[in-house]
C-alpha cells in the first residue's frame, strides 16, 4: 500500500542518494555516453523535491505525476522523458490502485519501454527494472538483488541510446541508467513502502 | 503576411542551433509559422518538455512539422504531441536541417501534404 507520505519520502531518498553519487553517475556516463547522467539527474531531482516539498497532495497519482513533470522538464538529456513515462504511468496505475505495487511499478516499466523502445538485456534503466519486479513478486527484493541487476548490465553490449554507438567498446562499463534506476529502488527499501 | 496552412517545428538541445536553423529556414519560407525550442529551462545543453510544448502552442498553425535533433528532443516532442489537443503535429525522422528546410520551402509554396511528405522520405535517416 502507497500513501502519500511514503511515496513523497521514497522520492526525497532517491534524490538524496543521486546528490550523493552526482560524481559517479557521470563517471559512468563519461565512459559509455556524454558524462552528465548525474548532472542531469541531480537538475532534475532538485526540481522534483521543490514541487514535492510545495506540494498538497491529496493522492499518490498526484505525487507520482508531480515528479514526473519535474523530470520531464529539468532534467534535459534522454533519462527526463524515460523517468518522466515511468512516473507518469506509475501515476496512472496508482490512480486505479494505491495498493498493488508491483503494478505500479510494471505500469513504470511499460512506460520506459514505449518510451524508450528498449527490450531486456540491452544494456538500459529497464535491465534492472526487470528483475526488481520478479523479485518484488516473489517477496525476495533486497539490496543485493538490486546492485546485482545493476552489475549485471556491466558484460551488456548496449545497442539503445548513446552508448549504442559504441557497439562491442559499450561492454566492461555499468550503464547509468541501470545504476539510477537502482538508487530509485534502493531509496524505495529505504523508505520501508515494503514493511507496510 | 498570408500565414500557410501548415507550420514547422524545430526542436534542438542546443538554443543557438535551433534559433539559427529558424533564421535560415525563415528567410526562404517568410509566410510559414515557424517555432523553435531549444536547450532547457536554464539554458543549459539539453531539452525541456516545457519548453517544446509551450513553442508547439505559439505556432499559429494547427497542423506542423516538427524536426528534432537527437534523442531525448525526439521523446519529450512525442510526450507533448500526445498531450496536445488541439493541434495535428507530423513528428519527422529526417535529418534536422534538410527536413527543416525541405519543409519549410514546400509550404511557402503552398505545396500539398503528400507532396510535402514525398519529398520529406528520402530524407529520413533515424
Amino acid at each position: 500500500m502507497l500513501t502519500v507520505d511514503h511515496t513523497t519520502n521514497w522520492l526525497i531518498l532517491f534524490a538524496k542518494k543521486i546528490y550523493e553519487k552526482k560524481d559517479y553517475l557521470n563517471e559512468l556516463d563519461s565512459a559509455i555516453g556524454d558524462g552528465d547522467h548525474g548532472s542531469n539527474m541531480a537538475r532534475g531531482m532538485k526540481a522534483m523535491e521543490e514541487k514535492l516539498k510545495d506540494g498538497q497532495f491529496s493522492n499518490v497519482q498526484d505525487v507520482f505525476k508531480a515528479a514526473s513533470m519535474a523530470l520531464l522538464s529539468k532534467v534535459g538529456g534522454a533519462s527526463g522523458p524515460l523517468y518522466g513515462s515511468a512516473f507518469m504511468g506509475m501515476a496512472k496505475q496508482g490512480g486505479s490502485d494505491e495498493t498493488d505495487l508491483v503494478a505500479i511499478l510494471q505500469a513504470g516499466l511499460q512506460g520506459i519501454q514505449l518510451r524508450g523502445k528498449s527490450a531486456k538485456g540491452e544494456k538500459t534503466m529497464i535491465d534492472v527494472w526487470i528483475p526488481v519486479i520478479e523479485a518484488l513478486e516473489s517477496e525476495s527484493l533486497s539490496k543485493e538483488i538490486i546492485q546485482d541487476a545493476v552489475l549485471q548490465t556491466k558484460e551488456m553490449k548496449a545497442t539503445k541510446g548513446r552508448a549504442s554507438y559504441l557497439g562491442d567498446r559499450s561492454v566492461g562499463h555499468v550503464d547509468p541508467g541501470a545504476a539510477s534506476s537502482g538508487y530509485l529502488f534502493e531509496a524505495m527499501l529505504d523508505g520501508g513502502i515494503l514493511n507496510e | 503576411m498570408n500565414e500557410k496552412r501548415y507550420g514547422v517545428f524545430i526542436a534542438s538541445h542546443n538554443k543557438e542551433l535551433a534559433e539559427g536553423l529558424t533564421d535560415l529556414l525563415k528567410e526562404m519560407a517568410r509566410d510559414v509559422s515557424i517555432t523553435f525550442a531549444g536547450g532547457t529551462d536554464d539554458g543549459d545543453i539539453g531539452t525541456s518538455f516545457e519548453k517544446i510544448q509551450q513553442a508547439l502552442t505559439e505556432n499559429n498553425a494547427n497542423e506542423l512539422f516538427a524536426f528534432y535533433d537527437l534523442g531525448s528532443a525526439k521523446m519529450n516532442l512525442e510526450i507533448a504531441i500526445e498531450m496536445m489537443e488541439n493541434k495535428k503535429v507530423h513528428l519527422m525522422d529526417t535529418a534536422l536541417v534538410e527536413g527543416a528546410f525541405t519543409a519549410s520551402t514546400l509550404i511557402q509554396a503552398n505545396a500539398s501534404y503528400d507532396e510535402i511528405m514525398e519529398q520529406l522520405r528520402p530524407l529520413k535517416i533515424k
